[in-house]
């Protein structure tokens, strides 16, 4: 059986792809993917540790958790998103850098 | 090595190399594709791991939900977007992304560290549920304890996190609503 040391060290790999692309990437999307990746690495510890709660179930409730929080997440960056682009006709963050018009 | 190992070894390359794709690609609509792989391989880790629940809800969500959500705000918000992103010449470690990959290599060896040292195997409480047999078994399905603990013991964060997200939901149609029809 795969051990838990195996999880972590694939979990760790994937937060860092996540923190260098919210890092170096420019356009607004794409650093919401980095964080949807940030939380997908969180989400498979969570499930990892999960295996040894049978009864409780706690790493796997909180992983369903945090699946709907993502999605919540989400869907009100991606509101604000649209916003910025009506008011700057641009997604890219390093030229949103006023607060108001 | 067993059947098992391979198959994680398959899965994490496939999640891994997906990522570094996103991470690479000038194109973005090649990233958001490959973050689709990199979902889908998730949930191949997750039903090693012994999770199926989470898993489909993963497939449901994630691939169904949020990657569409993600494509439509991408189209939404014009080809300037693409010209923006095509225009910027960014290769993997160029002087202009040096930073992150610096922070994000330091953050790594640090992690690493970390779990090399941890002992995770040898934690007390991961040691007790071993002992007393509270490890699911490979040939069970637990879906019917995870629906009887839902409506049980977490009961409560269950009602918080769905008024959460209806709470989420309304607010991001109100956001993304035209102004000026009533101010």
């Amino acid at each position: 059986m795969i051990t838990l040391q195996h999880f972590m060290l694939v979990s760790a790999l994937l937060f860092c792809i996540g923190l260098f692309i919210i890092v170096s990437k420019k356009n607004a999307i794409q650093i919401l993917i980095g964080i949807e990746l940030m939380l997908n690495a969180a989400i498979l510890n969570l499930v990892a540790f999960g295996r040894y709660d049978r009864i409780n179930n706690g790493g796997q409730m909180f992983a369903l958790f945090a699946i709907v929080l993502a999605a919540a997440t989400t869907a009100v960056a991606l509101a604000i998103i649209l916003n910025v682009y009506r008011r700057y006709k641009t997604i890219d963050a390093d030229k949103i850098n006023q607060l108001k018009d | 090595m067993s059947l098992v190992q391979v198959m994680f070894y398959v899965m994490s390359f496939v999640v891994l190399g997906s990522a570094l794709m996103v991470a690479i690609s000038k194109n973005l609509v090649r990233s958001i594709f490959m973050f689709f792989i990199t979902l889908f391989g998730l949930a191949g880790l997750y039903v090693l791991a012994l999770a199926d629940f989470v898993a489909v809800t993963q497939i449901v969500i994630y691939v169904g939900g949020i990657l569409v959500l993600i494509l439509f705000a991408f189209m939404l918000s014009g080809k300037e977007a693409l010209a923006a992103v095509e225009q910027q010449k960014n290769r993997f470690i160029s002087l202009h992304n040096l930073p992150a990959f610096i922070l994000a290599a330091l953050f790594l060896v640090v992690m690493v560290n970390v779990i090399f040292k941890a002992d995770i195997a040898g934690l007390p409480w991961i040691k007790a549920a071993k002992d007393a047999g509270n490890i699911i078994p490979v040939n069970e399905s637990g879906i019917n304890n995870i629906g009887i603990n839902l409506m049980t013991r977490y009961l409560l964060p269950f009602e918080a996190i769905s008024v959460l997200l209806m709470i989420a939901l309304v607010g991001a149609a109100h956001l993304s609503r035209k102004e000026g029809n009533n101010p």
